[in-house]
């Protein structure tokens, strides 16, 4: 053991002299050398100072908005699911679209928290916090649109295995039904991996606002608290739980959007029935969940001046795994077009050229032009270090992902087996409305996280910090 | 740093959890008890404007079911009969009897005895009398001893459970023809001969659907 880094080379072979291996510093995650005090501060005083006056108008904006669904799906319930405008063919259309789009979301939170745990990718703990709440948020925004698509909305705990005076079973046989259960299991451990990753945290506030003299604060932060006092058996328990939860929710990455893709390529329909469809959905889901991050988390670093935690290093890594996958689906489309062909099914071929010169050819070309080339843009250096552009850009990942599941859904519903029943499809306002303020909804429920909850988890970021290793990398000696 | 809770808040989750599992089972074993048409519908008795007795007229007198409910095996309703059904003997017997002067009034102004319905299909389900009772399925598999009755009321649930109990096996609740609106009979299952009724149930082509659209049309 030797206390100074440069000592190391002293039992090094002498070859090494001759080399001069370049020395290749670990990105630092936490930058200008911050102590413990100020990453607690710095969280902290999110929540404990007063509320900033940007919020109070985002947050009204959010309820507003949020009002449309409200507003949509008291009608939808007051008068029939018929509101929505689907018909025959297109019987699914904005509302599955929907609810793909924002389950979808929620997978890269989820990635975040899990696998990148597993695989200790330490840059993943400035982020991860925020990231599980937009995938709690996501879910409870996709929830929504299927059961409210059951239309007596006051009967879907029929889709459960509860006991009732019908005589009838739920039919595990249908992927709809596998759904439900991948969609809530999704939500349920994504709530615990949460609540438990911000133990630590609300204990600290608890104390703090203790010591402040704030009796209710400190009440109701400590009520969650649970009675954490950090003691070493404490973090020993925490670590584990931490650990497994991470065990479960990996297999849940793949799983969830791999399920919701059984729902379409379960099925017979031309453009839906295709193996490829799991491998892709998934891709296609971390795609655009990672767009959905740096959306939320760019203007949070600069409204909250986060960039010593979220540093250049954090955006180029998310940019990256933002390239990969959107690349992997764009392979997925050119795949899809080319086992249409080569499959030489005629429906199956129709159904991929009719996606790209058909009636709903604007979608399509809308969905490659966000989901394709969009991404492509971060390969360049200078396009990752312009946080403004990095902004915009994935805000039309955003946009492309909601529009490939449209092209998915709607296209080939309107164009199935028989001529004679082709359609056209257009949204009805009640879907709009019903859609436009899920937006609400998600905004709502994430000012009041970044308001009232530590965004980053505290003591995992000290872990990080170069503090913590007073050594300079545990592999010099 | 002073304490915030006290010490029995150290269970408080456990109990959390515990109340809301037995919560949750409760709520359950009571719906499932007390929200079915087995617990809230049987034993529905209204009180009809005409104190008519079908355990006099079907039971002693012994009328056929189909002297009054016209149709029940032509077509999807069992109709409830006019007035003019009742005149047929009533303008002879107890012509001049108060109890029946609902049905002298309807008789002569044509408006309906409006008679307090009993046993309701909800909109949302097709059903056929005529294609149930021309294949052996007696009056009183639904409606129960309706002979036996001063003023009817609701035997037996008419929960989606029951229909689908005979739609999943017919053969125990067929009987033969001509016992079909013979309340005292029992059937053919009930008899002893189940093989008979799984022949009747084959020759007859009984293959009630279990599909949702068969009833849920």
């Amino acid at each position: 053991m030797s206390a100074h880094p440069d000592s190391a080379a002293v039992g090094a072979p002498a070859v090494l002299a001759e080399v001069k291996p370049a020395v290749l510093p670990r990105p630092v995650l936490v930058a200008n050398n911050r102590n413990y005090t100020w990453i607690t501060d710095k969280i902290c005083s999110l929540i404990e100072g007063p509320t900033p006056t940007w919020w109070w108008v985002c947050f009204i904006v959010a309820i507003f908005v949020a009002s449309f669904t409200i507003a949509g799906l008291t009608y939808l319930v007051g008068t029939g699911v018929g509101v929505w405008g689907h018909r025959s063919p297109v019987n699914w259309a904005w509302d599955i679209v929907n609810f793909v789009f924002w389950i979808g979301i929620g997978h890269a939170g989820t990635l975040i928290s899990a696998i990148l745990c597993l695989l200790r990718q330490k840059w993943r703990t400035s982020i991860n916090r925020a990231a599980e709440a937009m995938t709690i948020f996501a879910v409870a925004c996709a929830g929504l649109f299927p059961l409210f698509h059951v239309g007596r909305v006051w009967m879907a705990w029929y889709l459960f295995p509860i006991s009732n005076a019908n005589a009838i079973w739920q039919n595990f046989r249908s992927p709809l039904e596998w759904d439900v259960f991948a969609v809530s299991t999704y939500g349920t451990v994504s709530v615990c991996f949460w609540y438990v990753g911000l133990i630590p945290d609300l204990a600290v506030l608890r104390d703090r606002f203790t010591l402040a003299g704030h009796n209710l604060r400190a009440w109701l932060y400590g009520l969650f608290a649970m009675g954490w006092r950090g003691s070493n058996r404490h973090w020993r328990n925490y670590e584990m739980a931490y650990l497994i939860l991470a065990g479960i929710s990996t297999p849940l990455v793949l799983s969830v959007h791999t399920i919701v893709s059984f729902d379409f390529a379960v099925s017979l329909l031309p453009g839906w029935h295709t193996t490829i469809f799991p491998p892709y959905f998934v891709a296609g889901a971390i795609f655009s969940g990672f767009g959905m991050v740096l959306t939320l988390m760019l203007p949070l670093r600069a409204i909250y001046h986060l960039e010593d935690l979220i540093t250049q290093y954090h955006i180029d890594n998310i940019c990256k795994i933002t390239l990969a996958t959107g690349t992997m689906v764009g392979y997925a489309y050119a795949m899809e077009f080319f086992i249409a062909w080569y499959g030489s099914n005629p429906y199956e071929g129709f159904a991929f050229i009719n996606r790209a010169f058909g009636n709903y050819a604007w979608a399509y070309w809308i969905m490659i032009t966000c989901n394709v080339i969009t991404p492509q843009f971060f390969w360049f250096k200078a396009v990752r270090q312009n946080t403004t552009l990095v902004w915009v850009l994935s805000i039309f990942v955003n946009v492309g992902m909601w529009f490939e599941r449209f092209v998915i859904i709607v296209t080939s519903l309107a164009r199935d087996f028989l001529p004679s029943s082709w359609g056209y499809y257009s949204p009805s306002i009640v879907e709009i409305f019903t859609f436009f303020g899920t937006f609400g909804v998600f905004s709502t429920l994430f000012l009041l996280f970044i308001r009232f909850l530590p965004i980053m988890p505290m003591a995992e970021i000290k872990a990080v910090t170069q503090q913590a290793d007073p050594h300079g990398g545990g592999d010099r000696h | 740093m002073s304490k915030i809770f006290p010490r029995s808040a150290n269970t408080l989750p456990l109990q959390i959890v515990v109340f809301l599992i037995v919560l949750g089972t409760v709520m359950v074993a009571a719906v499932t008890y007390y929200s079915t048409p087995k617990y809230l519908d049987v034993g529905y008795q209204p009180i009809q404007p005409v104190p008519f007795s079908h355990a006099l007229h079907a039971g002693q007198i012994g009328l056929d079911c189909r002297y009054c409910h016209l149709g029940v095996d032509q077509g999807p309703a069992s109709t409830i009969p006019t007035a003019q059904t009742c005149m047929n003997c009533h303008s002879l017997v107890k012509a001049q009897s108060p109890l029946l002067a609902v049905v002298r009034q309807s008789y002569q102004t044509g408006a309906p005895v409006p008679w307090v319905k009993i046993h309701v299909a909800p909109e949302y389900v097709y059903f056929n009398h005529s294609v149930h009772v021309n294949r052996g399925v007696s009056c009183v598999e639904c409606h129960g001893r309706i002979d036996e009755m001063d003023t009817v009321y609701r035997e037996l649930a008419h929960s989606m459970a029951f229909c689908l109990d005979c739609h999943r096996q017919p053969e125990r609740f067929l009987r033969e023809p001509k016992d079909v609106y013979n309340l005292a009979s029992s059937s053919l299952a009930g008899q002893g001969r189940l093989a008979e009724a799984k022949k009747i149930a084959q020759d007859w082509k009984v293959k009630p659907p279990q599909s949702c659209s068969g009833c849920h049309r």
